[in-house]
């Protein structure tokens, strides 16, 4: 037994100036196992990592890696080991093609040193077919989606062909169909030898690929368990510490008029002839696959990209939006699914980007009030519980989830009155994900209105009034949520059968 | 408190400290440096590149760059001249030379957001246009002789404190206003650490990055009308590589070329650094050849130092 194990580290402690992010922690990984890391937004899940891919330098402790006493001082050095990772956040160069993004820093030459682009993305296709995904290697990354995206990291880690491979929230953007596209892979590679750390905040897929779990809170070590000797409340108590109620406590609000009814929108070839209006006090759902339009459709209403004919009515009034800044002005925020390329300004503060699209309102003259403004971040810290040191941390040294909470608070604090969300509860823990439910129920009882979208169908059904199924650009059905199943929307998603 | 000054003013705090250490080395080795007049000497012909610096400073934290600074004073100066030698009052002759420092950086900024050039090219662009229509102004000649009371702006002292310096501080603290409280200097931040993220929050990009241009011409402009005054002549050639100190002073001091982070404090500190190496060399009678030489040098090494420590606080 003992000679299984791998990886073990030991009494790691990591210090950031005003944050103790691992205190004594300890881990272990055996040869052909799942492990997961679990804990809330900002417990250390990703900073351990970070440690083994060399990313940071850990502040004491001890890591014995295939029975060697060893510290890794930088990325180059871990790869070397054997440590694959696919970070929170994607780190893929977007001017540059798929096939060229796997491959990066170990780019395929011919005999005359020449890079061997044929080789590039022959070998790239192969992964991504392997992964079962329709995923091209000539196109360029930045044409992609983020759960696109995601799938390049998972092929660019793959393809490194480590032995202890490191997946930190690699399906939070994806949906149901890619996740079981990727755990087919990881059981594959698990037969081969490969040991996998596993960080996600989607309790289901712990129980289905898992096979240990170490549990970190506040960055504390707090126990490491077979996943099979352990019950879901029983790991939701270990992470927060407390009783969990209901996982979409959603209430009955009561539905007012319309607010915002779009009629015949079209956008070349990604909208056609789109429908639908959404009303005070309502959640809309939009579900449908990656590429269906979701956001486009969502992009469009807020004023980012042209449509070719169509009306927007807002508040019984028709309005044409040119840019965001006419979208928010008419009382629309757009919560962006990805928030390190469109959400977040990673150099400023994190008061600074939670008042962002309304620090008109914290000014007079031109002049920014700053007791107001910090009055406003402090609100959205203490009610969405931001793990931060203070105020002015930029929010680049906030974890995964906090960022996201930072990117919830921008648009919360915008007060407008119809929210678009586009994956709004994207890495953010169990225990957050309730209160950011709550608090949508808060905002639909004061008369706003929120369309939703989302990956996760169990998400839509349990938070929504009525859904909308997206297919190629098109809606092809609306279901009211009480009177649906995941199924039938996923067949109307996949265009399997009609069944409306 | 303490902690969060050196949390913020750390990178400053560094740059100051190579200002401090120049200054004893200098004092070391030439006893004519530590002398007030030398100082304020120092200061004073520091302050047209400060302030040309602060402009600057605006559009390197856009992740933007004027080259064209140099070519805009030049430009403006002669018109600015000209306008004096017609006989006009001084406040005019100093808001048409402002105006047309403001004029040539709204057309880069309308070139770089609503015309899509690249900063670099739009800017190169116009050094040389400016440049141009400043030679062909004057038919290449300098326009000289002015009132006094148009070079008291540079010969004029209040309290013994030479007017350019009083002006550029006057600058500086503005700047540091703007940039600190204002929305246009939160939307300068936000510009230059995500554009995306910033339209997508509402943040009107094309206007403000014109008007950050906008802003850097004008400050040129307003060096334009210090230089003249003091030199009591406005030459078509004036400005030349001027953008280069400006530049460095603002990278010196910590202004990241990458955008979203910069403050005019450092900027400042940057700006006095070039002007005391340069006077340091003057004293120690280091020739014009070995002062570009080491000035080149200085830059390279302050980035350098600056980006090794950055990397090291992870
Ligand atoms: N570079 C950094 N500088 C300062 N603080 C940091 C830095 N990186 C992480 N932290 C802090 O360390 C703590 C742990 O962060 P970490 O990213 O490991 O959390 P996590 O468990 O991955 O959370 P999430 O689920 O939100 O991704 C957080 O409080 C975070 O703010
Ligand atoms: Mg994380």
């Amino acid at each position: 037994m003992e000679n299984n194990i791998i990886l073990k580290m030991e009494h790691i402690f990591k210090t950031f100036p005003g944050v103790v992010a691992l205190d004594d922690v300890h881990f272990e990984l055996r040869r052909e196992e799942v492990h997961v890391l679990l804990g809330e937004n900002g417990a250390g899940k990703s900073t351990l990592v970070k440690i083994l891919s060399g990313t940071y330098q850990k502040t004491s402790g001890q890591m014995t890696i295939f029975g060697q006493e060893i510290d890794i001082h930088n990325p180059k050095q871990a790869q070397e080991l054997g440590i694959g990772i696919i970070y929170q956040e994607f780190n893929l160069i977007p001017k540059l093609s798929v096939g060229e993004n796997i491959f990066l820093g170990r780019e395929q030459t011919n005999h005359f040193g020449v890079i061997d682009q044929k080789k590039i993305l022959t070998g790239a296709q192969k992964i991504l077919s392997d992964l079962g995904v329709d995923v091209n290697a000539r196109h360029l990354v930045k044409d992609l989606g983020v759960a696109q995206q995601q799938i390049v990291e998972v092929a660019k880690a793959l393809s490194l062909d480590a032995k202890i491979l490191i997946m930190d929230e690699p399906t939070s953007a994806l949906t149901d169909r890619e996740i079981t596209e990727l755990f087919t892979t990881i059981r594959s590679l698990k037969n081969k030898g490969v040991a996998i750390i596993y960080i996600s905040h989607r309790l289901e897929e712990l129980f289905e690929i898992g096979d240990r779990v170490t549990v970190l809170r506040d960055g504390k070590y707090l126990g490491t368990q077979n996943i099979c000797d352990i019950s879901k409340p029983e790991l939701i108590r270990m992470m927060v510490n407390r009783e969990l109620k209901a996982q979409f406590p959603k209430q009955k609000s009561t539905i007012g008029e319309e607010i915002l009814r779009v009629e015949h929108l079209n956008r070349s070839e990604v909208l056609k002839d789109i429908n639908f209006s959404v009303h005070r006090g309502e959640i809309l759902g939009i579900a449908g696959l990656l590429g269906s339009g979701r956001t486009e459709l969502a992009r469009a209403i807020f004023g980012i990209d042209k449509i070719n004919s169509g009306r927007i009515i807002i508040k019984g009034k028709r309005h044409k939006i040119r840019s965001p800044r006419n979208a928010i002005n008419l009382g629309i925020g757009f919560l962006t699914e990805d928030r390190k390329t469109q959400g977040l300004i990673m150099q400023l503060s994190l008061k600074n980007n939670i008042s962002l699209p309304s620090v008109e309102r914290f000014s007079s003259f031109g002049i920014i009030n700053n007791g107001a403004e910090d009055q406003a971040a402090k609100r959205y810290v203490k009610e969405l519980r931001i793990k931060t040191p203070d105020l002015n941390q930029k929010v680049m040294f906030l974890s995964g989830g906090n960022q996201q909470k930072v990117v919830l608070s921008k648009w919360l604090c915008s007060k407008a009155d119809i929210f678009i969300f586009d994956e709004p509860t994207r890495g953010i823990d169990v225990a957050s994900r309730v209160e950011i439910y709550q608090l949508m129920n808060r905002l639909t009882a004061e008369g706003v209105a929120i369309i939703m979208i989302s990956s996760e169908l169990s998400e839509i059904l349990g938070m929504c009034n009525r859904i909308l199924v997206m297919r190629q650009g098109e809606i092809i059905s609306e279901f009211l949520a009480e009177e649906t199943t995941q199924e039938k929307i996923l067949q109307s998603a996949l265009g399997v059968s009609a069944v409306a | 408190m303490r902690k969060d000054f050196l949390h913020h003013y750390g990178r400053q705090f560094g740059t100051l400290i190579g200002l401090v250490f120049l200054v004893i080395i200098l004092w070391i080795l030439t006893p004519h440096f530590m002398t007030i007049s030398n100082l304020l000497n120092v200061v004073q012909q520091t302050s047209i590149n400060a302030i040309i610096a602060v402009g600057l400073t605006f559009v390197i934290i856009t992740a933007g760059i004027d080259l064209s600074v140099g070519s805009i004073l030049a430009f403006s100066g002669v018109v600015l001249a000209s306008v004096l030698n017609a006989g006009m009052p001084v406040p005019i002759a100093m808001l048409t030379g402002l105006g047309v420092g403001l004029l040539c950086g709204i057309v880069n900024g309308l070139l770089i957001s609503y015309g899509r050039l690249p900063p670099f090219i739009s800017t190169l662009g116009l050094m040389s246009v400016a440049r141009g229509a400043a030679l062909l102004y004057t038919h290449g000649r300098p326009i000289s002789g002015f009132t006094n009371s148009f070079r008291y702006l540079a010969t004029g002292e209040i309290l013994h404190i030479p007017m350019p310096v009083i002006i550029m501080v006057i600058v500086y603290l503005f700047a540091h206003f703007v940039l600190t409280r204002t929305i246009f200097g939160r939307y300068t931040y936000a510009i230059g650490g995500n554009e995306e993220a910033a339209t997508l929050s509402g943040v009107n990009v094309k206007f403000y990055k014109t008007m950050v241009y906008g802003l850097c011409g004008l400050l040129s402009g307003l060096a334009a009308i210090i230089l003249t005054a003091r030199l009591n002549s406005a030459q078509p050639i004036a400005g030349f590589m001027y953008e280069l100190d400006a530049i460095a002073a603002t990278v010196i001091g910590g202004t990241s070329l990458m955008g979203g982070e910069g403050r005019v404090t450092g900027t400042l500190i940057g700006a006095l650094i070039m002007g005391v190496i340069r006077n340091g060399l003057n004293l120690l009678g280091v020739s014009s050849f070995v002062q570009q030489t080491v000035i080149g040098s200085v830059i390279i090494i302050a980035v350098l130092i600056d980006m090794t420590l950055k990397r090291q606080r992870i």
